[in-house]
């Protein structure tokens, strides 16, 4: 269903990925721990490896969570897009799957936040 | 029909306290709450202010227009006239 | 000697009768945006007047408010009045309402301007008039309340500038420039109609009960003066409404579909009066949750009971907004902790005595999802590491919040959902939202959504401190816990200070 107007719309996406000078968006949930109150949004370079996004950015991100430190990150269940995913460490973040505007979820069995309370 | 509720919500100042005190006369039906600096007046139907009533109190002419100054919110249909202002939900 | 006129006909020679069939031009040059939207009037003279005010009356009331609200205003700055709120941190609700609420009102006021001018019918044109007017009296008479209290706090200096910049107010902003942007029906339903009768009282009441419990008797003032018009605006939009029921069959579904759009919308901008009911009154009036109940579950549900006869029903996903009621607060305002750096209005924790009124007034929800975070974060700042969310978060591309909102069969999970268009992907945060958006792509492709414009480059640099430098937020000043503002340091000062005087 399209908009209703006098004349003929222009669509003007604000948001395509060669306004982020390179850089693609990429949007990172953690399950259950909402003391992070929503997901989280970041510019990232498409061929960052899955390993650097792990190492560098999460931590920078989810650090100051007491559960981070106790991640095993063997056992980490990955989402991208809604659907289960397995990601390819070395792989960059295109050759991954992960597009422009992609959502990342991650559920660290057994951690389930601030006193349990998914926070 | 279930819920029919009307409503009348009033500063309370000085203005308006003979508007409340008409409104409680002449509708036995509504009940009265206070909270701060403000007088809500809820009642099944109907809610009538009626211009002879105020007057009595007042002691002067009043034009049930009037009301507009002290109105703070309402719920239900207006129905105005030179005699009085209501609201009103019927069933 | 003449009789005088009945109020019937006085307003009838006033107003209805000044209207004409034009002869030079056809009508729809004169009237070019009446038909576009597929709504259809046979005839405008159909048209109920709720409110016979004819412009001599208005004018006289409209005065006699004015007088009463600048004494009680200048009496308020002579007396230090901003000295019997009951704490600083209470001025911070009045920072949120300046920024995001009274430029609100000046769109409002530029709305109205547009549709009196749109529409053909004299009664439409007249009630449009004087909203216009009424709006834009609301701007002003809350620039000049607030502006006593931009003496004393900080946050208050450059309201026009952050309404039009910072992240959290592109929310209000954005919702009223999708209503000005659509047409003269559609403005109509979702400002009269839905703001300002079905939603008005979650806006108005929480704001002025709020400013009424904590000692602001100016901001009362100006509240209930702005709200004596607000019960002339309610009236327009319940009259609309029917109005254009009972036009033509052909435009229920459509007024329906804008029913149910710009109740979710108007319910997502309420988010920031839940968390200020909650957590930003240092007495409190109600919570959120009875308030919710009050005005909306039952006084909303006897007006939709009232439309039935028309064909409408309750707009979709109310039901959410009532199960959301004992979470809304506390997510919104844990968001805004999150982002204390970036908010041009101190947060806090609460203390001891308010989490036991929030726990007594949710009890479903507070000491299970809630309190366990609070108290992380309490223990946090008391060793030094006040929490703040290092990355900017997503949101929602249709209400511009943070994609915050959690499930009702389980708070701890946040609510994803997402379409394509065009080959661009777009997500949201609820059923409602995304609806929105599916109907209209074409104009939420557009929107201007604060952290990707921020990672664009157009919002004054890469850095924090450059973008609150952009928002003209004085960081250290305008942001960031009450406990170390200058606000609070001020404050204390004051009150001793004044407790000193009154020993002497």
């Amino acid at each position: 269903m399209s908009v209703k107007a006098l004349y003929d719309y222009p669509i003007v996406p604000k948001d395509t990925v060669e306004q982020f000078h390179g850089n693609q968006l990429v949007f990172i949930g953690w399950d259950q721990h909402l003391m992070f109150c929503s997901p989280i949004a970041l510019p990232l370079p498409p061929a960052l490896p899955f390993a650097a996004l792990v190492e560098q950015v999460l931590t920078d991100a989810y650090g100051q969570h007491p559960d981070f430190t106790r991640i095993d990150w063997s056992r980490v269940e990955w989402q991208l897009d809604g659907q289960p995913f397995t990601p390819n460490p070395v792989a960059g973040l295109r050759d991954n799957g992960i597009g422009h505007k992609s959502v990342i979820r991650f559920r660290t069995p057994g951690l389930n936040g601030i006193a349990g309370s998914g926070s | 029909m279930a819920n029919n509720m009307v409503y009348l919500a009033l500063q309370n100042n000085e203005d308006a306290r003979p508007i409340i005190e008409a409104i409680a006369e002449d509708n036995p039906h509504a009940t009265i709450n206070h909270y701060p600096a403000m007088v809500k007046i809820d009642a099944p139907g109907r809610l009538t202010v009626k211009r002879a009533s105020v007057e009595e109190k007042l002691g002067r002419d009043w034009d049930p227009q009037e009301i507009q100054i002290n109105l703070i919110s309402i719920s239900g249909n207006v129905v105005e006239s030179e005699e009085e202002f209501a609201v009103e939900r019927l069933s | 000697m003449a009789k005088p006129m009945n109020m019937r006909d006085k307003y009838n020679r006033m107003t209805r009768d000044l209207g004409w069939e034009p002869s030079y031009q056809p009508k729809s040059k004169i009237y070019p945006q009446i038909e576009f939207e597929g709504i259809k009037i046979e005839n405008w003279e159909q048209w109920e007047d709720p409110f016979r005010l004819t412009m001599d009356a208005y004018w006289k009331y409209q005065a006699e408010k004015e007088r009463k609200l600048y004494a009680v205003i200048d009496s308020f700055a002579q007396n230090n009045g901003q000295l019997n709120v009951t704490d600083a941190r209470y001025v911070n609700a009045l920072k949120l309402f300046l920024t995001g609420i009274s430029p609100a009102e000046y769109s409002a006021h530029r709305g109205f301007s547009m549709v009196g001018r749109a529409f053909p019918g004299v009664g439409a044109q007249v009630a449009c008039q004087m909203q216009a007017v009424d709006e834009l009296r609301h701007v002003q008479t809350q620039v000049h309340t607030i502006s006593h209290y931009n003496k004393y706090f900080n946050g208050f200096q450059d309201f026009r500038h952050m309404h039009d910049r910072v992240w959290y107010l592109s929310v209000p902003k954005s919702f009223f420039e999708d209503a000005q942007t659509a047409g003269p029906f559609e403005f109509i339903t979702a400002i009269s109609f839905s703001f300002e009768y079905v939603l008005t009282n979650l806006l108005f009441m929480p704001f002025m009960s709020g400013a009424a419990f904590n000692g602001d008797m100016a901001t009362v003032t100006f509240g209930f003066s702005a709200q004596s018009d607000e019960a002339r605006h309610m009236t327009l939009g319940l009259e609309v409404i029917k109005f254009m029921l009972q036009q033509h069959p052909d435009n229920v579904p459509i007024v329906q579909r804008w029913i149910d759009k710009w109740f979710w919308r108007g319910y997502r901008l309420l988010s920031l009066v839940a968390m200020m009911m909650d957590y930003m009154l240092p007495k409190r009036v109600m919570s959120w949750k009875e308030a919710w109940e009050m005005y909306f579950e039952q006084n909303g549900g006897a007006l939709f009971e009232d439309l039935a006869r028309y064909g409408i029903r309750m707009p979709k996903y109310w039901e959410v907004s009532v199960q959301e009621k004992d979470h809304l607060s506390h997510q919104t305002w844990a968001t805004f902790y999150n982002y204390g750096h970036a908010a041009a209005f101190h947060t806090w924790m609460p203390d001891a005595e308010e989490m036991a009124w929030l726990a007594a007034k949710y009890p479903d929800s507070f000491d299970r999802w809630y309190r366990p975070r609070y108290e992380h974060w309490i223990a946090q700042e008391k060793a030094g590491h006040r929490f703040y969310n290092p990355s900017l978060p997503m949101l929602c591309q249709t209400c511009q919040i943070p994609m915050l909102y959690t499930d009702m069969d389980d708070p701890t999970q946040v609510v994803y959902r997402s379409t394509e268009y065009q080959g661009e992907k777009y997500h949201f945060c609820s059923d409602g939202c995304k609806d929105i958006f599916e109907h209209e792509p074409e104009k939420y492709v557009q929107a201007w959504l604060p952290v990707h414009q921020i990672y664009q480059g157009h919002c004054g640099g890469a850095t924090v401190p450059e973008v609150l430098n952009w928002y003209h937020l004085r960081d250290g000043q305008d942001n960031r816990d009450y406990l170390y503002s200058e606000d609070r340091q001020n404050w204390l000062r004051w009150k001793e200070a004044s407790s000193q005087l009154e020993t002497t």
